[in-house]
């Protein structure tokens, strides 16, 4: 059971820090950062990688596990990428005219 | 704890740290683009995490390396074309898109490891009826952020329109049926057996879709990043379903953000998350009976011609871009336009409301593209007491974010929300294709008011034409 009461403090703490941590965005960032945490969120790639890693030689678990990680890096490496072109533009900002 | 174990740990700690100073980061413009870096070290930090880990204990066939690189070099390779390739205009369904794809990630490693029960996946969750909750949410979540992503990101591309029926209130009872057939498919799932399974992906499927799809307009945006708050919530399951502390601190970390994101949007808009996901458009139901409806007396249309005479003459001009100059792409045009007004000493500002543009702060990325300097965006609070000092403002397909009704008219379904006081300047130009309501389906008081002409035509050619006849005005965009 260690793992698991462990899990649910971290869960706990996880997300009170979410809470704390988006206090006053102002609007002009409100789609890079929706951008930048949808980033995150594909953090699932970790899990898709244990899947394969822990799948042996079971083929059918192998491809779902590769397919998963696909996608979570799809999500990954797009949505921070996007990110950073949006916010480079912001960055830009001396006036050159 | 052996080496790997210890130094697994470190690394994890590390990811997270980075990762909560990222998220942290991206809330403020001067750190913005070095946290979303920050971030994407962390990601790395954590794979690399995974990667010592399995291989200071189990060791990485050579089978799980093939399909490591192959599932990542696909989902990485696609996801660097499109970041790369999609236009600025387009990244309200973009984001969507990803977001998607990351719920089907989490969908699809619940799948798994509930399919095939059998092998070592689960980490060392050994109480089973935990485990099978966790699969279940992880399904449930991921397979309703997924469709309902989907849905977000083809609304958004125009390749699909809401049906009538999905407007009337049928649809309540559709999703609740979709709803009650997940639940009853969670329960058989909960009561052992796999036979629900592909049930609960169906009807959460179904779910997501039916959520989704009568939501429309300005309102999209709440709902993306409400599915974005969920994709956080996936991927905190599919930690506890992989047994792993730093995927659920991320998941939840992500959860937790984006519902405070979509309250901030909601606050901007004058909406309730609520009445987003119940209410359908404001206007939804034919607004005939409500003050803000009526006919307009007084409206004045003009020629491009005049407007630019007017412009000529102005000393300050404040431009309020909105969601039709975001759909028409003039950014561009509306740059050179506002470098020609600078060149002849004429002070241009822009007025940016927080949910101008297709999604909150769009606009800004639009403007910034369109190479305008930063400092000349105002924001509402900042420019609306310059506007009695103002002589001319263009309205540029912006309507409900200008309308007077949300200061004067307590009857109004938009009294409250901030507006824009437009009205103070001493002349008013609204560039529209026409007459038509704006997403609130309400009248517009301010195109009745006698300080205000309407421009007709689509914002980039009524621009074009601007630019024009500003040109035989002698006045040019070289200085």
């Amino acid at each position: 059971m260690s793992f698991l009461s462990e899990a649910f403090w971290v869960l706990l703490l996880g997300s009170l820090l979410g809470l704390e941590l988006i206090g006053k965005v102002p609007p002009t960032l409100h789609t890079p950062l929706m951008s930048g945490a949808n980033a995150i969120s594909g953090i699932t790639m970790l899990a898709a990688l244990t899947l394969i890693i822990k799948a042996g030689s079971n083929i059918p678990l192998l491809v779902m596990g590769s397919i998963s990680l696909g996608f979570a890096l799809f999500n990954v490496v797009g949505g921070f990428l996007v990110t950073d072109r949006m916010l480079a533009m912001f960055s830009r900002k001396p006036s050159r005219k | 704890m052996n080496l790997s174990d210890v130094l697994k740990f470190s690394i994890d700690l590390l990811a997270v740290l980075l990762l909560a100073l990222g998220i942290k980061g991206l809330s403020k413009v001067r750190s913005a683009r070095e946290a979303n870096r920050l971030a994407a070290v962390a990601m790395i930090l954590a794979t690399i995490g995974v990667l010592v880990d399995s291989y200071g204990n189990l060791g990485i066939s050579i089978d799980a390396w093939i399909w490591i690189i192959l599932g990542s070099a696909v989902g990485g390779l696609l996801g660097i074309f499109t970041a790369k390739k999609v236009a600025m205009t387009a990244m309200p369904e973009t984001v969507a898109l990803f977001n998607g794809c990351g719920g089907m990630s989490s969908l699809l490693v619940a799948l798994a490891v509930a399919l095939f029960p059998s092998t070592e996946s689960t980490g060392e969750l050994s109480n089973g009826f935990v485990e099978i909750i966790s699969i279940v949410i992880s399904v449930f979540v991921g397979s309703i952020t997924f469709t309902g992503s989907i849905v977000a990101m083809a609304k958004l591309q125009g390749w699909l329109s809401t049906p009538g029926w999905m407007q009337s209130k049928i649809r309540h009872a559709v999703n609740i049926g979709f709803a009650v057939l997940a639940l009853v498919s969670m329960v058989s799932l909960l009561m052992g057996g796999n036979s629900g399974l592909w049930l609960l992906v169906v009807g959460s499927g179904l779910l997501g879709i039916g959520v989704t799809m009568p939501i429309g307009g300005a309102d999209m945006p709440v709902v993306i990043s409400l599915l974005n708050s969920y994709s956080g919530v996936a991927a905190a399951a599919a930690g506890f379903v992989v047994g792993s502390q730093l995927l659920i601190v991320a998941g939840a970390m992500v959860g937790a953000a984006g519902l405070i994101l979509t309250q901030v949007m909601c606050n901007g808009m004058n909406r309730s998350l609520v009445s987003v996901l119940f209410g359908g458009a404001i206007g939804g139901t034919p607004s005939s009976g409500s003050s803000g409806s009526g006919e307009y007396v007084n409206i004045t249309s003009c020629s491009v011609e005049e407007c630019a005479l007017t412009l000529e003459a102005a000393e300050k001009v404040v431009i309020v871009p909105g969601y039709g100059l975001a759909v028409a792409q003039a950014q561009h045009t509306l740059r050179e336009v506002t470098r020609a007004l600078e060149g002849s000493g004429i002070q241009v500002t822009y007025a940016i409301h927080p949910v101008a543009g297709r999604m909150p702060g769009h606009m800004n990325v639009l403007l910034a593209e369109a190479d305008v300097p930063y400092e000349q965006l105002k924001e509402m609070d900042v420019i609306n007491p310059e506007f009695p000092a103002t002589d001319v403002v263009l309205v540029l397909g912006a309507n409900d974010v200008v309308n007077p009704q949300a200061k004067n008219d307590s009857s109004s379904p938009l009294y409250g929300m901030p507006v824009l006081d437009v009205q103070e300047a001493r002349t008013v130009f609204v560039i529209k294709r026409g007459m038509s309501a704006g997403y609130s389906g309400i009248k517009n008081d301010l195109f009745d008011l006698a300080n205000t002409s309407m421009v007709f035509g689509d914002a980039k050619k009524v621009l074009g034409d601007l630019l024009l006849e500003l040109k035989e005005l002698g006045i040019s965009g070289k200085g």
